[in-house]
């Protein structure tokens, strides 16, 4: 019953984009039994299968709760498929601390036809990485990047919690409403990592959204980012700045070294997973994170993941 | 709030009026397949002694579908009567005298359409628009709430209303424009409390709406049309304080806020269907006595009595009622109305300190709870704040009936019955809605469309556009030469969306609590933490609503408990039609579809879902909940469904444990014994 995991890898590759739910049902598998199968499935997606970086802009959207995250992907999405992209959403969700469970909502919230095939939403709930998101997300995001071209990762976020988001996405938009000064907070006293795009939410309020456009603007200024664009967005009927959105994103992605952004995501996770399986022992087995960084540039550009996790795995002599 | 016109009593007795009172508008809420048959079903229910007339549309009327669309598959004439134009009004009025009857038309979104159809239909009889009495119900917030058929977003759906509002006032002048709705919030689960405050913020909100739209010296009129829907459930005394505190804080915010003067429009007018959340499917008979007690509590007081009666019928947990069920339900109130001394004396309460106290309670809770939802910007921008309390108060009562906190007869205590005769009839004691009726519908609405004059039709659907883009301009007239030129409930609603938007209401469960520790929750938290393990993956469930019924309750209350018995839940809210449940349950994944119905439409929608799943390729087992009569349970249960759940099984934690052993079983995965 269960498919094959290479084929489902090389339909990925192939860019049937109707093999994306089982992939992720793959990758999405914790139990031991599954590891080879998932390393099968990623292996035939990887660079080295592909000959190339995954072709798909890999976007973060995140933010704090009750932004406006799920409204302005929904007038994102229509955009994007009007323009003929075809593209995945991977909407995060945080779980239940008490139960394990969690409601996956956003779902819901983003309009769209189920009879179209160029759009995939898979919820997920982030599980104990409370505020930071899962490995199979990262690996879903990756794999899908073959088949698709534009794969969102949208996560509830505020302050540090975006560095995993940064790590997986080639750009990443924080998104925030008016008068929440807890972002510009953050951003004056570096707490949270200067963001590719910030976007400010129901733009239609007029005057207090110019304000927030404006004093976001300003203290990017002062920690000297002064080309990071800051959009205003209204999803009320009309919708207004998705288009500015829109090329605020692209315009990122063509000033991205992409292969180079894409190398560093990989090792980063390779570490970041090292990390959480084994602990910081293992890290320290392999003289600190500097040196391990120093170990992964050694390694074959277009590994996947996987590969490198497993050469620092046995330079650190622990077992999987 | 008396009803008649009574003289006062005489001073020598004042245990007595000099002049009994005189009866309430007695009602029955009916309608279903088409104009033509309900028709039928009106005059009969006038002969019986109705003394005005409840209109039940069907979802597709009410969420502004045509017979024809893809959503009303299923729906077509089977919660109410299908109308589709002004011929299928006209079929539906036919021979009953309009400048005479007091109709009650239970329409929201639509309002302004279905009102439009009735004047026009009155205008070709004869009849002069200001002769018409009745009313529409037109209160959309609660759909948003609790109900579940409105068709745009908040803004532009309170902006229909007040065109209707400020368009009767002058033209339709003893019409009630609007119905404010506190009767769904109870069946949505409301406290008393919440049922007031929700209510009146609701109202708040239309008359801040009307204000700018209708000149200063008409607004205290405009305030004196506004009347309410009110339920009252089984604790029947404290129901009746919370009508007398309702009164109290309606003459508060005419005068405080709105500047009013004039007792008689001070004066707070309702009408009344009582409760059917407690009805019971588990030994039926039993709502009978319920909804005896549930009348007592909106006609006993007459300081606090209803305008206007309806009563649900005994069987209402078990399917749609027949004619003969809503002529046991009129019977009730003629008996209290005729037999009874009730409506021989003054208000009995009067004086009563302990009534008082109650009133004053309630009275205090509700301005609280008011002001909140005025903190959070009024109720159209609360909707979210109410809908989430709403479905925590609901959470609250169906885990006292779980426990056995909140007794119900019949259902949690004193479970052992004889069979009852009354479902023992060939039909099974409910009325079963022809599936033919629908396929008729669609080939009339094709005649219609193919007959009428397009041109005309066109023309005023244009017009129609351009006055619902204007802000400034009332929708009314438009709307009036459209259903006078032919136009369809669908194409109205159809070029409304275009300029309005679609909207999706919120869902409430995203942020209900995490539940209270109990030892059963606990023990179900380690099933599916072990069957999780096995799986490699979290349990995920999608809970579905499939087709146009708005009662999410039972989904809600099924989406929170597997959250918090661990499962990943994907819900979507209301209306999803089944390619759209199918192509969910692929893309996220799931282990399990849970889909619920209380509109009857099961037996279309439910063969559908598992077709689309079917064809999408999904492998997953489907488990059905809602108002499901047992012969459709066996016949979906050999079409492939897993499970069927009604009324009966009111163990939520159950149903989860069920569904986990589903889950393990399908992906062939042993439970270990816990």
């Amino acid at each position: 019953m269960s498919p094959d995991p290479r084929e489902l890898g090389r339909r990925l590759r192939e860019r049937d984009r109707s093999a994306a739910p089982a992939a992720l049902n793959v990758i999405e598998d914790r139990s031991a039994g599954a590891r080879e199968r998932k390393a099968a499935l990623l292996r035939e997606v990887s660079p080295t299968a592909l000959g190339h970086e995954a072709p798909a802009h890999l976007i973060g959207v995140t933010g704090p709760p009750g932004a406006g995250k799920s409204t302005l992907l929904s007038a994102l999405v229509a955009s994007w498929r009007r323009a003929g992209d075809t593209l995945a959403v991977l909407a995060v969700d945080p779980s239940s601390k008490r139960s394990g469970g969690s409601l996956l909502g956003d779902r819901a919230r983003i309009e769209h036809d189920p009879r179209d095939d160029g759009l995939l939403i898979r919820s997920t709930a982030a599980g104990a990485r409370m505020g930071g998101l899962a490995a199979a997300t990262r690996e879903a995001a990756h794999a899908l990047a073959a088949a698709f071209d534009v794969v969102v990762v949208e996560t509830v976020g505020v302050g540090q919690s975006e560095t995993d988001v940064e790590e997986v996405c080639d750009t990443v938009a924080v998104v925030v409403q008016p008068a929440s000064g807890d972002t510009l907070q953050f951003l004056k006293a570096g707490i949270m990592e200067v963001p590719d795009v910030l976007v400010v939410t129901k733009a239609d309020l007029g005057e207090v959204a110019t304000r927030a456009q404006r004093d976001l603007a300003q203290a990017l200024g002062a920690l000297g980012s002064r080309d990071v664009p800051v959009v205003a967005v209204s999803s009320v009927a009309p919708p207004q700045g998705m288009e500015e959105l829109a090329e605020a994103l692209d315009a990122h992605l063509a000033r991205l070294d992409l292969p180079e952004r894409r190398l560093r995501s990989r090792r980063a996770m390779a570490l970041g997973e090292l990390a959480a399986e084994h602990g910081d022992a293992a890290v320290r087995a392999l003289g600190g994170r500097r040196a391990a960084e120093r170990l992964l540039a050694r390694e074959d550009p277009a590994a996947d993941v996987r590969t490198l996790v497993r050469a620092l795995r046995e330079r650190a002599g622990v077992n999987t | 709030m008396s009803t008649g016109d009574s003289k006062a009593p005489p001073a020598e007795s004042p245990a007595r009026l000099s002049e009994r009172d005189r009866p309430w508008v007695m009602r029955t809420y009916a309608g279903h397949s088409t104009a033509s048959e309900s028709n039928a079903l009106y005059r009969r229910n006038l002969e019986k002694g109705q003394t005005g007339l409840s209109i039940a549309f069907d979802l597709p009327t009410q969420t502004g579908y045509d017979p024809d669309h893809e959503l009303s598959r299923g729906e077509v004439g089977k919660v109410g009567v299908s109308i589709a134009h002004k011929a299928d009004m006209h079929a539906l009025l036919d021979g009953i005298p309009l400048d005479e009857m007091n109709t009650s038309m239970t329409i929201n979104a639509t309002a302004a359409w279905l009102l439009a159809l009735y004047m026009t239909v009155a205008e070709e009889n004869g009849v002069e628009r200001g002769a018409l009495q009745g009313t529409t119900q037109n209160d959309i917030i609660k759909e948003f709430l609790s109900r579940g058929t409105y068709a745009f977003p908040p803004e532009p759906s309170m902006r229909l209303i007040a065109d209707a509002i400020a368009f009767t006032v002058d033209e339709v002048p003893k019409w009630n424009p609007i119905n404010i709705c506190s009767y769904h919030l109870q069946e949505a689960g409301a406290t008393p409390v919440q049922e007031i405050a929700y209510a009146l913020s609701t109202a708040q909100a239309v008359l801040d709406g009307v204000r700018p739209r209708v000149p200063p010296e008409r607004f205290p009129r405009v305030f004196g049309r506004i009347s309410f829907f009110v339920n009252a459930g089984i604790r029947f005394i404290e129901e009746h304080a919370k009508l007398r505190a309702m009164g109290r804080l309606w003459d508060e915010l005419g005068r405080e806020r709105y500047g009013v003067e004039e007792p008689k429009f001070l004066r707070m007018r309702y009408g009344v269907q009582v409760n059917s959340l407690g009805l019971t499917e588990a030994q039926p008979e039993n709502n009978v006595i319920r909804i005896v007690l549930e009348a007592l509590a909106v006609t006993l007081g007459r300081d606090a009595r209803a305008r206007a009666l309806q009563l649900p019928a005994w069987n209402e947990a078990l399917g749609l009622p027949r004619a003969w069920d809503q002529q046991w339900s009129l019977r009730i109130q003629q008996i209290l109305a005729h037999e009874t001394d009730l409506l021989d004396y003054p208000d009995i309460f009067e004086g009563s300190q302990v009534m008082d106290a109650l009133v004053e309670e309630l009275t205090e809770g509700a301005r609280a709870e008011m002001a909140i939802v005025a903190e959070r910007g009024g109720a159209v921008k609360a909707v979210p704040y109410m809908k989430t309390q709403l479905v925590e108060s609901h959470r609250a009562r169906v885990g006292a009936v779980e426990r056995g906190d909140l007794k119900v007869v019949g259902k949690n205590v004193f479970t052992s019955t004889e069979p009852s005769p009354l479902e023992e009839g060939e039909d099974g004691g409910i009325l079963t809605v022809d599936p033919e009726v629908e396929q008729g519908q669609i080939a009339a609405v094709r005649e219609w469309r193919s007959e009428r004059d397009q041109a005309a039709v066109d023309t005023a659907l244009e017009q129609l556009a351009t006055a619902a883009g204007d802000e400034s301009s009332n929708v009314m007239p438009a709307t009036l030469a459209a259903a006078a030129a032919g136009a369809t409930t669908g194409e109205w609603a159809a070029t409304l969306r275009a300029v309005f938007g679609e909207y999706r209401g919120p869902t409430g469960v995203t942020d209900a609590a995490p539940a209270a520790e109990d030892e059963s929750l606990a023990e179900l938290r380690d099933r599916v933490e072990r069957v999780s393990e096995a799986l490699g993956r979290r349990i995920k469930i999608l809970v579905g609503k499939p087709g146009l019924d708005g009662h999410s309750n039972g989904a809600e209350q099924i989406a929170i408990r597997a959250r918090d018995a661990g499962m990943d839940v994907v819900y979507e809210g209301i209306r999803l039609t089944p390619s759209r449940i199918a192509a969910t349950a692929v893309q996220e994944g799931v282990h399990v579809v849970g889909l619920s119905i209380l509109s009857g439409s099961h037996r279309e929608l439910i063969p559908d879902v598992l077709d689309e799943l079917r064809a999408a390729g999904a492998e997953v087992p489907v488990v059905v909940g809602g108002i499901i009569p047992r012969v459709d349970a066996d016949a979906m249960l050999a079409a492939g469904v897993s499970r069927v759940y009604t009324p009966r099984d009111f163990e939520i934690t159950r149903i989860m444990g069920d569904v986990v052993e589903l889950v393990a079983e399908e992906h062939g995965v042993g439970v270990p014994a816990g």
